[in-house]
């Protein structure tokens, strides 16, 4: 039986620490004047040692992140922390429920973070649509400045506007900088060349606010927990055709079967389990023979798939797989910057003959075609957008083909209407009524 | 204080005031009734000694920036993966039919704009609708009349 082990959201049952004193309560921001009193290297060392992995999708060393970082004094110009709070990947809601409960934790852990690099600059990038979200952000953020504990940092939140494409962390440096959320080729990296050119640190709002966990538990208790390569708690957030949705923080490695059946109390309505997605919508698909999978980095990878954001969507046997690969699609077309060609057209492209399958006009041969198109989008753009907007489509094709010749040789749907996705919209287009350029008479 | 300083002052924390491009489009929209006419990519242009043209580039990347009227009030519908498992479609034919209107319109007295949405955050709260920035979370098709009623009202 899986169990719920708060570290990041330890205490916010109890109390409110969205508040200063109540946060204090608890010995909230002592880790940050300890790690104030540290060498920015011993810090470094520490979350090294921890062995913590972002908790953003890709789960990079946070300490190797840190350790890239030039010094100000060696660069010769300021250095720069971003928090990425940009959440947008479809299922994924966890950073949005740190931020509520646990604002100070999250803050106090970018401004260790700060330290370890020698920044007295910290951006917070939440996206726009979290409008309650940043406003608790703002409250504690103006509390700890009016208790003095930024110290010497400026605290900017900064708000973004609709673009998924700039929870990629270069896209969001440059709509930061004020321009389109677009991909930078690299290298260089952002801890070489980041914002405004200069060193930048760059991390997910949960892997920041492991940091004074980290250091308030010690390196030797926070390995305990977890899997070795991965160690600690993740906050999955279950969501989709599951009884109890929700945000749940346990142990790296709980499995998706205790997932969804423990923790989220199973398919409702007496439904079965079709498909499991492991890691938010651009990853591959798992079938249910694969709920036995541990849901941490190296695990879900060895099984061919991504713990991504650890948001786990469940599917259940009213829904049309290729009417779910059409619906994700559309959503990666809808998101494409434009920047890269293969991603811009591609898309598109994947979305037609989807409908053509989906409607029942589809040849045989446009299954491999389709199947072609997503080899040749797969790792030729600058970000992983082109990759997410193939991966989910092309495991459906793979591990449900059947419904997908199903759909050709019927000559549409085989469930005539009654699938849980029938008919689903896509988000409209916002920009079809550009201003036209007027010529003065 | 003028829409021009007000610019200039969320522009102000960042060490490069170009940086204030987003924040000043998100209070001319909001000076000018929703939506960016031409005047107020100018105004943000100006504020921030920018050219017109970058300002709009930038406010045609963002799905929140509107270049075109809306409504007083604004709903919008994510049908996004974890939303439409849960019935987010039939949340947006129920305000189609309240409002008579097809996502991306406005209704005829110029209340409420209706959009469906890309995932909105609130996965484990589905469907979510966001009513003027607040999310209604989870909102059924039974709920809609209550809320275009309010809407309407207000």
């Amino acid at each position: 039986m899986a169990d719920v082990q708060e570290l990041i959201l330890a205490g916010a049952d109890e109390h409110d620490l969205a508040r200063l004193d109540e946060y204090r309560a608890v010995g909230g921001y002592g880790v940050l004047e300890r790690a104030r009193g540290m060498s920015r290297e011993a810090v470094i060392e520490e979350i090294s040692s921890a062995a913590l992995r972002g908790r953003g999708g890709a789960g990079f060393p946070m300490g190797r992140k840190l350790s890239l970082v030039q010094p100000p004094e060696a660069a010769g110009k300021p250095t720069y922390v971003v928090a990425n709070a940009d959440e947008s990947e479809p299922g994924s809601f966890k950073d949005r429920e740190i931020m509520r409960r646990v604002p100070h934790r999250f803050i106090e852990g970018c401004l260790i973070s700060a330290h370890a690099i020698g920044s007295t600059n910290v951006f917070i990038y939440i996206r726009g649509e979290y409008v309650a979200e940043y406003e608790v952000l703002k409250a504690a953020a103006d509390e700890a400045r009016d208790a003095g504990l930024l110290g010497d940092v400026v605290l900017v939140i900064h708000r973004g506007a609709g673009a998924y494409i700039c929870g990629e962390e270069t896209a969001l440096l440059d709509s930061l900088e004020g321009k389109r959320g677009q991909p930078r080729p690299r290298p260089p990296f952002p801890p070489v060349a980041g914002l405004y050119g200069a060193p930048t640190l760059i991390n997910n709002v949960q892997t920041l606010a492991n940091v004074p966990v980290i250091l308030d538990m010690g390196v030797a208790e926070y390995k305990k927990i977890g899997p070795e390569s991965s160690p600690g708690t993740v906050v999955y957030s279950l969501s989709g055709n599951v009884e109890r949705p929700g945000n749940y923080e346990l142990p790296l490695g709980t499995t998706l079967r205790e997932l969804i059946y423990d923790v989220g109390g199973g398919i409702p309505g007496g439904r079965s389990l079709k498909a499991i997605i492991p890691g938010g919508s651009s990853v591959p698909v798992f079938t249910p023979d694969e709920i036995d999978t541990p849901a941490d980095f190296d695990s879900i990878q060895a099984a061919g798939s991504f713990l991504g954001s650890a948001a786990i969507i469940v599917v259940d046997d009213r829904a049309c797989m290729v009417q779910l690969a059409l619906r994700a699609e559309k959503f990666y077309m809808h998101e494409s910057c434009g920047k890269c060609t293969p991603c811009r057209e591609g898309t598109r492209w994947m979305v037609r003959l989807l409908e053509k399958i989906e409607s029942g006009q589809a040849e045989h041969s446009d299954l491999d075609l389709l199947r072609g198109i997503c080899n040749r989008i797969e790792g030729r753009s600058l970000c992983a957008l082109g990759d997410f907007a193939v991966w989910p489509v092309r495991s459906y094709i793979d591990k449900y083909r059947d419904e997908f010749e199903a759909h050709i040789d019927e000559g549409g749907c085989p469930y005539g209407g009654e699938s849980s996705l029938e008919g689903v919209m896509a988000p409209i287009d916002q920009h079809t009524h550009s201003p036209v350029a007027e010529v003065p008479a | 204080m003028s829409l021009r300083e007000e610019i200039r002052e969320a522009a102000a924390p960042y060490p490069d005031p170009r940086s204030g491009v987003m924040s000043g489009l998100r209070l001319a929209q909001r000076a000018y009734g929703g939506w960016l006419p031409r005047e107020a990519l100018e105004e943000v242009a100006e504020a921030l000694d920018l050219t017109p043209a970058h300002v709009q580039s930038v406010a045609s990347f963002y799905d929140m920036y509107h270049l075109a009227p809306v409504g007083e009030h604004m709903v919008e519908v994510c049908t996004n993966v974890s939303c439409a498992l849960v019935g987010a479609q039939q949340v947006v034919d129920a305000f189609s039919d309240e409002l008579d209107v097809k996502p991306g319109e406005t209704s005829e007295d110029g209340k409420v704009t209706l959009r469906t949405i890309e995932c909105a955050g609130g996965c484990g709260y589905a469907p979510v609708v966001v009513v003027d920035h607040r999310y209604r979370e989870p909102t059924r098709p039974e709920d809609v009349p209550g809320i275009v009623q309010e809407l309407r009202n207000g």
